[in-house]
């Protein structure tokens, strides 16, 4: 018994230090984003003096509203067509032997290595010479190119786990190809394609480096690249609060994506599904 | 109902492995045929290429009278049950059983009714909104041959159904199978590697090995019948004893002494051109301790005497092992039979004959015993072919 309450407290110690320490900057940012302009700078975790301000300021001005509905639209179609092909290819390589299937695979690792700083430059080349700079399919493209990989690797480890077997009883149940894909393999790997979209997601969300090399102005800048060019409501005004009330309102949508599809995402929808 | 015809299929797979060669098998309408065979012989494949789950290679599989190589699984209205039973575990199972009939639009009623009906037959009614997750093994089964039966297809295909069940269990699971195929009176191709589910289920048993028909037959000509020492050896619990012996002019010298051939086996042998050298088989039923032989039926069999090595008391009947001293008969056939029974040779030479005896026999084990068997249920193998020299079917 004694043993079993040291190793608790033991464990309850090192959990609380893992999350304070992971949480401590966020939490700061939440903490500076509700203080007044006299007061924070004053170096208190708890603000003195409680104010939505901020949150009014950024929301006041296109400076933050644009940005966000491009964040929320060019992650979100970034995010589904990557998943979509992602899905397709995953499910061949899973299931299929086809010629090139081992070239496939050590591209789409090539691309997930390749640094991506090196690509701007070309990429702005690209992009300006095909009048894509500073539009939503110029983030878009190259978010799906670097999301591919990613979301092949996982969705495709999820197919593998799918029983084989039911897919052929779905096809000896009548099952054309396309249902059988559609009706039992695509709801079994349910839990795989949300924890791929939301990684897709929060890659595209958290971009920095091409939002702010490929945008010029307010047409396709998103929320991480316009936070660097925010001025506050006059210039001379420091601007600390409403970024920080800007990034607790980017990190927010994240948070609640993945805790509201955390059962699906963890929920082991597979088990049952042969002998066991 | 559908008749099914396979006319020399063939199944050779990518990597060049030939699963499957020549197989001619003609299923009657609402016959229940079995193919049986060790792990690995091509029963699945075999099942599969009816099924549309692989392509033929060659040959032609017809349903119905008509040619079905290049119909896709769906057009040829076939189910099966899977050995994992592949139950969707996404659905309850109402929906599991549904699924097929869905998939064939039939309207919301009808398929209320028919789930219900199978559930019924199958003692399935209170679990019918449950998850399969939470069945037991035997309940699983039983939702993978509910959503067979739903939607009345032409035919079942079945691939070691109850081989992930315990022993018990699938006694039990036997007996209803053979009963639903009875009722529903549906063509049925069921695979197993185990003789005995051949043996009680079958209208009819196919014998593969590596790929090609070793015999077809009802289970009780395949008993009495065996066209080669493979069939022989497979088909029987505990399987039949093999000696090396030497033939000559009617007799028969082996391990368990001189044996004068009964007129019906030296005929059959005579005409089969027996060489000298062959392979003596003896189902262990046929042997009976020899103080309980009348003395009028004694001269129509032979007796050795040797010491029991081990004996098993069943209660209605007691089964005594010996050893006899030279090597029992070894070829490819029985090889192969002996590794898919997972027995390993024994050192030192000499191996076991099982005899079945009546249960009043006094045998007791370490003792000599005179066992008399019957020679005219000896049957003769050839060593290098392994064909059955006392064929007569
Ligand atoms: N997809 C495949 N590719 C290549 N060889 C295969 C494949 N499936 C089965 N085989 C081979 O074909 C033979 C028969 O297999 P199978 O039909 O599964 O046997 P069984 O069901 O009788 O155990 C085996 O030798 C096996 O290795
Ligand atoms: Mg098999």
């Amino acid at each position: 018994m004694a043993v079993t309450t040291g190793r608790k407290a033991r464990w309850a110690l090192i959990d609380v230090v893992v999350v304070v320490y992971a949480l401590f900057p966020v939490l700061w940012i939440a903490s500076l984003s509700f203080k007044t302009k006299e007061t924070l700078a004053d170096g208190n975790f708890i603000p003195r003096e409680w104010t939505l301000q901020n949150y009014a300021d950024i929301f006041a001005t296109n400076e933050f509203i644009r940005p966000l509905i491009n964040s929320l639209g060019i992650a979100t179609i970034a995010t589904l067509i990557a998943v979509v092909l992602g899905m397709m290819a995953a499910y061949a390589i899973a299931r299929l032997d086809f010629p090139g299937k081992k070239a496939l695979i050590g591209v789409s690792l090539l691309i997930a290595m390749f640094p991506q700083i090196s690509l701007v430059t070309p990429l702005f080349n690209i992009e300006s010479a095909l009048g894509l700079f500073d539009t939503w399919p110029g983030l878009i493209l190259p978010y799906i190119t670097f999301a591919l990989p990613l979301a092949i690797y996982t969705l495709s480890a999820f197919f593998r786990e799918i029983p084989w077997e039911l897919e052929k009883a779905a096809k000896m149940d009548g099952a054309t190809p396309g249902q059988a894909f559609w009706r039992v393999i695509a709801p079994l790997a349910a839990p795989g394609v949300f924890t791929t979209a939301i990684l897709v997601f929060i890659f595209c969300w958290n971009d920095f480096v091409f939002a702010i090399s490929l945008t010029s102005t307010e047409a396709s800048r998103t929320v991480p690249a316009a936070l660097s060019f925010f001025t506050g409501t006059s210039q001379f005004e420091d601007p600390t609060g409403t970024i920080s009330a800007a990034a607790v309102v980017i990190t927010v949508p994240i948070v609640l994506f993945v805790l509201f599809f955390q059962r699906r995402i963890v929920a082991g929808l597979t088990s049952g599904a042969v002998k066991g | 109902m559908a008749e099914i015809v396979l006319d020399k299929v063939t199944k050779r797979y990518p990597d060049g492995a030939l699963a499957v060669s020549d197989m001619d098998i003609e299923i009657a309408d609402g016959e229940f045929v079995i193919l049986v065979g060790p792990s690995g012989c091509g029963k699945s494949t075999a099942l599969n290429m009816i099924a549309g789950l692989e392509d033929i290679s060659s040959g032609e599989l017809r349903i119905d009278g008509q040619r079905a190589n290049e119909k896709a699984p769906k057009d040829r209205d076939i189910a099966m049950v899977f050995q994992s039973y592949a139950l969707y575990p996404h659905m309850s199972v109402r929906e599991n059983m549904a699924f097929p009939l869905r998939l064939a639009k039939v309207d919301d009623a009808t398929v209320k009714q028919k789930v219900e009906e199978a559930a019924e037959i199958l003692d399935l009614t209170q679990h019918l909104d449950r998850r399969p997750s939470n069945l037991s093994g035997g309940q699983r089964q039983r939702v993978a041959m509910g959503r067979a039966i739903v939607r009345s297809p032409k035919a079942f295909l079945m691939d070691e159904p109850l081989s992930n069940l315990d022993a018990k269990l699938r006694g039990q699971m036997r007996t209803s199978v053979s009963k639903l195929q009875k009722q529903l009176g549906t063509t049925t191709v069921y695979v197993t590697h185990d003789q005995t589910e051949a043996m009680t289920l079958g209208d009819r048993v196919v014998v593969l090995r590596g790929g090609i028909v070793q015999q077809i037959g009802s289970p009780q000509f395949l008993y009495d019948h065996p066209a080669n020492l493979f069939v022989a050896g497979f088909i029987g619990s505990p399987s039949m004893n093999f000696v090396p012996a030497t033939l000559e002019e009617g007799v028969l010298k082996s391990p368990l002494g001189t044996i004068t051939l009964t007129d019906r086996v030296r005929r059959l042998a005579e005409a089969a051109d027996a060489p000298r050298e062959v392979v003596a088989g003896i189902r262990p039923e046929h042997f009976e301790d020899a103080a309980l032989v009348e003395e009028t039926h004694r001269a129509s069999g032979a007796t050795f005497t040797a010491p029991v090595d081990v004996l098993e008391s069943m209660g209605a009947e007691k089964y005594a092992y010996f050893t006899v001293e030279e090597e029992l008969a070894t070829t490819a056939e029985l090889q192969e039979l002996a590794a898919d029974a997972g027995a390993t040779d024994v050192p030192g030479g000499g191996s076991t004959i099982v005899t079945r005896l009546s249960a009043s026999s006094e045998a007791r084990e370490g003792q000599q015993l005179q066992v008399w068997f019957d020679a005219d249920r000896i049957q003769l193998f050839d060593p290098s072919s392994g064909r059955n020299l006392t064929y007569s079917g």
